[in-house]
C-alpha cells in the first residue's frame, strides 16, 4: 500500500487498463502506463497505432467524437478523470495539447496567447500583457513577434504559428502538455527550434509527445512507449527502448523492419 | 482514408500487401480519345451559348425598362408621394415602406436563423429530431411564396390581429427568408475547420465559448453574405404582400411599425394594372423597377465584396 502511494506522487497520470473503440472497432487495448513528472515521455508506433487516440484520451478530447467509448481509469492526480465530478474545461486547462498542424485562431498573434486567460475571466489588459509576454518569451518566439503582436498569426511562418500554439498553451499555466506530432509539418530548423524548446520546458512541465521520428524521439524523450495495434508494447527509458528493447517487436520497429 | 495527412492503419497495410501486385496490362483506345475530344469541344460551345443566351434576354429586359423609365426617373420621383397625376406621382411612401419592411425582416430573420443554424449545427445530436428539423428546413426554403403570404395572413394577419400593417408585412417576410438565412448560416458554420473548435476545446473552453469567440466571427462573412442575399429576395418578393392585402393608394407615409405601408414591388405592381387606362403607369413602374434593380444590385455587390474581402485561407 505504502509503495503504490509513493509511487502515486511522481506520476502525474496513472492509466489503468484503458479500452477505447471507436464505434464497434477497439483501438486502445487494456492500456496500462504511468506518466511521471517533469519528464518527456515519447509515444512511438506505425501509423494507425493509436498514438494520436491515446494522448487525446488524457485530455478527453476524443469525446468530441460521438462514436467513441472508454473503459477503464486515467487518474491525473489521483483522480479519474472519466469521473462525474471531474469538469473536462478545468482538466484541458491543466493538460494543454499542441496539434499536428499549426492552427492559430484567424486572430492576431496577441489574441491567441490571450486566448485561454480571457475565456477563464482575465480582463485586466496589463495582466495580459505581462502573461502573453512570459508565453512568448517561453516559447522562445517573443523576439519575433515583438513588435508585431497585433498582426494576424496566419502572416507567421509555419514554425513560428507552431510555437504560437505552444505559447497559447503555456498562458493558461497547464501542469501538462501534450504533443501530436508537433515537428511533422515543419523543415529541419523549425523542427530544431521546437526540440530545443521542449528540453526547456521540461523542467517546469511534464510533456507527452507524439513522434514518427526514432530520432526525435531518442534526442528528447526521458520514457518511450511503443505502441502496436491498439496495445502498449513496450514502456520504458528512453535509453533502454533503443538500446536494449525487451520485445523483439519493438526491436523490429525501430531498426525499421516495419512501420 | 487518409486523416490527418497519414495513412490510417489498416489501408497502410492494405497498401502494403498489393505493394507487389503488378498493373494489368491494357491499350488506350485512340479513336475514342477522337471521339472524345470532339465531344469536349461540342460540350464547350454548347454550354457558351447558353450563358450568351441568358446574358442576351436579361440585356433586352434591361434596355426594354431602361428606356421606359427615361426622363421618369429622377430626384423628385424618389421623393414625391403618390398622386394619380403620372408627372407628380412619387415613390417616396413605398420607398419608406420598404425600408421599414427590412427594419424588421432584418433583425429578425439574422437572431433567429443564426440561432436555429448554431442549434442545428452546434448543439443537436445530429439524431432523428434534428435531421427531422433540418429537412424541413430545406424543404420551406423551395415553398411558394404565396403560401407564406395566406400562413401570414391568417397569423400574423387575423389571429394576432396586426392586419396589413408593416409589422404583419416584416413577419411574413421574415418566415419567407428564414429558411434560407438557417441554410446559409449552416453552411457558413459548417465550413468552418474543426482544428480551429479543437484549439479552443484545448485550452479548456465549453462550447458556448467556442461558437462565440471562434467559430461565429470565422463563418460571419459567409452568414453575412447569405444573409444580404436571402434578404435582397424579402424586397424584391410581391406575393406574400398581395395576399396580407397591402394596399398601394397610402397616401399616408407611414410613421411606426403598426402602420399601413406600401412597399416597391407592389407599387410596381399596381402600376402596372393600370397601363390600359394610363398609359403613363408603364413608364412609372418601370421607373420603380430600375430603383428597385439598383437596390438589389448594391445589396448584392456588397455581399460579394463581404465575401471576397473575409474569404480566409486557412
Ligand atoms: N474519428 C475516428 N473515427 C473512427 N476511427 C478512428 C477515428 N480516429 C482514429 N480512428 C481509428 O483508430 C485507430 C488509431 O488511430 P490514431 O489516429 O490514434 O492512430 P495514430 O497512431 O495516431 O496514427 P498516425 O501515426 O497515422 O497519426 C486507427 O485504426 C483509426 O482508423
Ligand atoms: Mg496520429
Amino acid at each position: 500500500m505504502s509503495i503504490a502511494n509513493e509511487k502515486k506522487k511522481e506520476a502525474v497520470y496513472d492509466v489503468r487498463g484503458l479500452n477505447l473503440w471507436y464505434g464497434e472497432d477497439q483501438a486502445l487495448k487494456d492500456i496500462n502506463m504511468e506518466i511521471e513528472e517533469n519528464k518527456v515521455t515519447a509515444i512511438i508506433g506505425p501509423s494507425g497505432c493509436g498514438k494520436s487516440t491515446f494522448i487525446k484520451t488524457l485530455n478527453r478530447m476524443v469525446e468530441n467524437i460521438p462514436i467513441v467509448r472508454t473503459t477503464g481509469e486515467i487518474l491525473y492526480h489521483g483522480d479519474n478523470i472519466f469521473d462525474k465530478s471531474v469538469k473536462v474545461e478545468e482538466l484541458r486547462t491543466k493538460v494543454g495539447m499542441v496539434f499536428q498542424k499549426p492552427n492559430p485562431f484567424p486572430k492576431s498573434i496577441f489574441e491567441n496567447v490571450v486566448y485561454g486567460p480571457k475565456i477563464h475571466g482575465i480582463k485586466d489588459k496589463g495582466l495580459l500583457m505581462e502573461i502573453a509576454e512570459s508565453s512568448l518569451r517561453s516559447a522562445a518566439l517573443w523576439d519575433e513577434v515583438k513588435d508585431r503582436l497585433n498582426d494576424n498569426a496566419y502572416g507567421l511562418s509555419g514554425g513560428q504559428q507552431q510555437r504560437l500554439c505552444i505559447a497559447r498553451c503555456l498562458a493558461v499555466q497547464p501542469d501538462v502538455i501534450l504533443m501530436d506530432e508537433p515537428t511533422s509539418a515543419l523543415d529541419p530548423i523549425a523542427t530544431f527550434k521546437i526540440e530545443e524548446l521542449i528540453e526547456s520546458l521540461k523542467k517546469d512541465y511534464t510533456i507527452s509527445i507524439v513522434t514518427h521520428s526514432m530520432q526525435q524521439a531518442a534526442r528528447i524523450s526521458d520514457k518511450t512507449a511503443f505502441f502496436l495495434m491498439g496495445e502498449l508494447i513496450e514502456y520504458d527509458s528512453t535509453s533502454v527502448i533503443f538500446s536494449n528493447p525487451k520485445d523483439k517487436k519493438t526491436e523490429d520497429y525501430i531498426t525499421g523492419r516495419f512501420g | 482514408m487518409f486523416k490527418d495527412g497519414n495513412l490510417i492503419g489498416k489501408d497502410s497495410r492494405m497498401l502494403k500487401k498489393n505493394a507487389g501486385a503488378k498493373l494489368p496490362k491494357f491499350n488506350i483506345n485512340k479513336k475514342r480519345m477522337k471521339n472524345r475530344i470532339f465531344l469536349s469541344r461540342f460540350s464547350r460551345h454548347l454550354f457558351s451559348l447558353s450563358a450568351v443566351f441568358a446574358l442576351v434576354v436579361l440585356g433586352i429586359l434591361l434596355f426594354d425598362i431602361i428606356s421606359e423609365s427615361l426622363g421618369w426617373l429622377n430626384v423628385k420621383f424618389l421623393t414625391n408621394n403618390l398622386s394619380i397625376f403620372p408627372e407628380k406621382a412619387g415613390i417616396r411612401g413605398a420607398l419608406i415602406g420598404s425600408v421599414y419592411l427590412m427594419l424588421i425582416v432584418i433583425p429578425v430573420t439574422l437572431v433567429l436563423g443564426v440561432s436555429t443554424a448554431i442549434y442545428l449545427e452546434e448543439y443537436s445530436n445530429k439524431g432523428k429530431i434534428a435531421n427531422f428539423i433540418k429537412v424541413n428546413i430545406t424543404n420551406l426554403a423551395s415553398v411558394p411564396s404565396v403560401i407564406f403570404g395566406l400562413l401570414g395572413l391568417s397569423v400574423f394577419g387575423r389571429i394576432l390581429n396586426l392586419g396589413s400593417s408593416i409589422l404583419a408585412g416584416g413577419l411574413t417576410m421574415s418566415l419567407l427568408v428564414l429558411p434560407i438565412v438557417v441554410v446559409a448560416s449552416q453552411e457558413a458554420i459548417r465550413a468552418v475547420p474543426g482544428f480551429l473548435r479543437d484549439a479552443s476545446y484545448a485550452l479548456g473552453a465549453n462550447k458556448w465559448t467556442t461558437v462565440r469567440k471562434v467559430v461565429l466571427p470565422v463563418a460571419l462573412p459567409g452568414i453575412l453574405t447569405g444573409s444580404i442575399l436571402a434578404i435582397s429576395r424579402a424586397i424584391g418578393e410581391t406575393a406574400p404582400l398581395v395576399v396580407l392585402g397591402i394596399p398601394t393608394l397610402i397616401l399616408k407615409i407611414p410613421t411606426g411599425i403598426m402602420d399601413d405601408f406600401t412597399a416597391l414591388p407592389i407599387q410596381i405592381y399596381y402600376w402596372t394594372l393600370d397601363t390600359v387606362l394610363t398609359p403613363e403607369y408603364a413608364n412609372l413602374a418601370a421607373a420603380t423597377i430600375v430603383v428597385l434593380l439598383g437596390v438589389l444590385f448594391i445589396m448584392n455587390s456588397a455581399a460579394i465584396i463581404i465575401r471576397n474581402k473575409f474569404q480566409k485561407k486557412f
